[in-house]
């Protein structure tokens, strides 16, 4: 504890000294540092909660141009009537009251040389680190035919919000007997088990509402999250539910909005309603930052998540890309601590610690069924990999194992969100 | 015990210059943070995931044992003790040990 004390004050005394010649905007001052934090979900909520916690002198600003925060996960809940998505709704109240400074704008551009971030209102914020928590962005170019205007006849549902209730109208107004069909995209994109829950609570919608319907799930992968344990459940629960993999034909390789057609190498899909969940890349920050390579997502270090392209740049949650863990809402959250520790600790001019980190993805098939995928991860050679143990849920486990999980996914969704925005 | 001491240590070393509540964020050991993602912080939380915050850090370590060997039946927390040395469950036990609501 002595020496951790020692060398920040060595460091602010190097830094004090430096100061005359580097431009050092927060340290010039003799404050620890300035933060800021580009998106305020999972990831970057969490992000500036944690490093205000843990050095409240370090200036924390979240830049988020929306006042509600709408959740992802549990949103295929409110897709199938099971849910209202007010229940998903969140705000930055307790951020504001943690002393963070919230600015309700958009970044335009990062100077990365500078150090600074300009916003959409024209304000301009210096930064000593940057952290980018901005999710996804729909690949408009990645599937012929799925453009802005054909959200609104074929919608991805993949953002929650006006998208989330447009499917949920679209299934209430279809009539019995009608098709539904989603598409699943190639990986690597945002909630790998996502696509596989949502057509089993659709599934689950259908069964009991609209019994002589069926849904065609056409996939551009052969494998996916939880195979066996969703497989298993959709031919005990939902036998209306036809997978079509990869080598079946699965892959849709053009979309015709106007008739809601779903078009494969092999076959036509027309839909009475169709989801198609696009390809998908790091939200657009990420270019202006210049940390997306050409895979479309941000290779990061995974023991601080800084940017494999940029020093000083930080980017956590589904735009990262940093070996095992996977796109979701826990492995943000889980992320967000890790780099809140480490940016605090870089700040103070002090080594960040090897991380640990855990993600446990919960998927609910029906309402009292839920099955998940866990996993504890380590870095190695630059990367998160995978530690001992992990996993899916036992293949055969009983009803009560199932129902268990349910109740602790609901269990997951009230922490999670509480500590992000409670 | 030592590891209980460092960070008890570390946490009232932290308290004079962060509020009460905050102690000890700073020196959470590695992973301890990803656990509060299902294990909540505060009794305000509506869920039956029990509270790792002020237990007794022996009756972490037992339970991350049993787990691990499968003597305690589980949902998720066999798959996830095994990703943890025993080193790393002790010292995350003692912070959690330490830490107040």
């Amino acid at each position: 504890m002595t020496g951790k004390q020692t060398s920040r004050r060595d460091f602010l005394k190097t830094a004090a000294a430096g100061a005359a010649m580097l431009p050092m905007p927060a340290i010039a001052q003799g404050a620890p540092g300035q933060l800021v934090v580009v998106g305020g979900g999972f990831a970057g909520a969490t992000c500036a909660r944690f490093v205000k916690r843990i050095d409240p002198r370090i200036s924390v600003t979240l830049v988020e141009p929306n006042a509600t925060f709408i959740a992802c996960p549990f949103s295929n809940g409110v897709i199938a009537g099971l849910r209202d998505l007010k229940a998903q709704e969140f705000n930055y109240d307790k951020l504001a009251a943690d002393q963070i400074a919230l600015s309700a704008a958009s970044a335009t551009g990062v100077d990365t040389g500078g150090r600074s971030v300009t916003l959409n209102n024209g304000a301009r914020l210096p930064y000593d680190r940057l952290v980018l928590a901005p999710g996804i962005d729909i690949r408009w170019d990645g599937l012929p035919g799925y453009n802005e205007a054909a959200v609104e006849r074929m919608p991805h549902a993949w953002k929650a919000g006006e998208q989330t209730l447009l499917l949920r109208r679209q299934l209430e107004a279809m009539p019995d007997g009608g098709t539904v069909v989603i598409s699943a995209p190639a990986n690597p994109f945002r909630c790998p088990p996502g696509p596989y829950e949502r057509a089993s609570l659709i599934a689950y919608y259908l069964k009991t509402k609209k019994p002589k319907s069926k849904l065609i799930l056409l996939d551009a992968k052969d494998a996916f999250s939880k195979q066996r344990l969703f497989q298993n459940a959709w031919k005990e629960l939902y036998p209306n539910l036809e997978w079509v993999s990869l080598s079946s034909g699965g892959k849709v390789t053009s979309v015709e909005p106007a008739s809601k057609t779903a078009v494969t190498d092999f076959s036509r899909h027309q839909a009475a309603v169709a989801n198609i969940i696009p390809p998908q890349k790091a939200a657009r920050v990420a270019d202006l930052a210049q940390v997306a390579d050409r895979s479309g997502w941000c290779p990061v270090d995974a023991m601080t998540f800084e940017s494999k392209q940029q020093p000083n740049i930080h980017v956590i949650g589904d735009a990262a890309i940093m070996g095992a863990m996977p796109k979701s809402a826990f492995s943000a959250n889980a992320q967000a601590k890790v780099c809140a520790a480490a940016v605090a600790k870089l700040l103070a001019g002090e080594k960040p610690v090897e991380p640990r980190l855990i993600n446990t993805c919960y998927s609910v098939v029906a309402p009292d069924y839920g099955i998940t995928v866990a996993g504890a991860y380590r870095p190695k050679d630059g990367v998160l990999v995978d530690a001992e143990g992990g996993g899916v849920s036992p293949i055969d486990a009983p009803a009560s194992t199932r129902a268990a999980e349910a109740r602790y996914a609901d269990g997951w969704f009230n922490t999670i969100t509480t500590e992000v925005f409670g | 015990m030592n590891v209980t001491r460092i960070v008890i240590l570390s946490a009232s070393l932290l308290a004079s210059v962060a509020p009460a509540s905050a102690a000890g964020v700073a020196d959470a050991p590695a992973g301890a943070a990803s656990c509060s993602g299902c294990h909540p912080a505060t009794s305000r939380v509506d869920t039956t995931v029990p509270r790792l915050v002020g237990r007794n850090p022996d009756e972490i370590v037992t339970a991350m044992h049993a787990f691990k060997s499968g003597e305690r039946p589980a949902t998720v927390m066999d798959r996830i003790a095994k990703g943890f040395s025993d080193d790393e469950v002790k010292a995350i036990a003692a912070w959690y040990g330490a830490q107040k609501d």
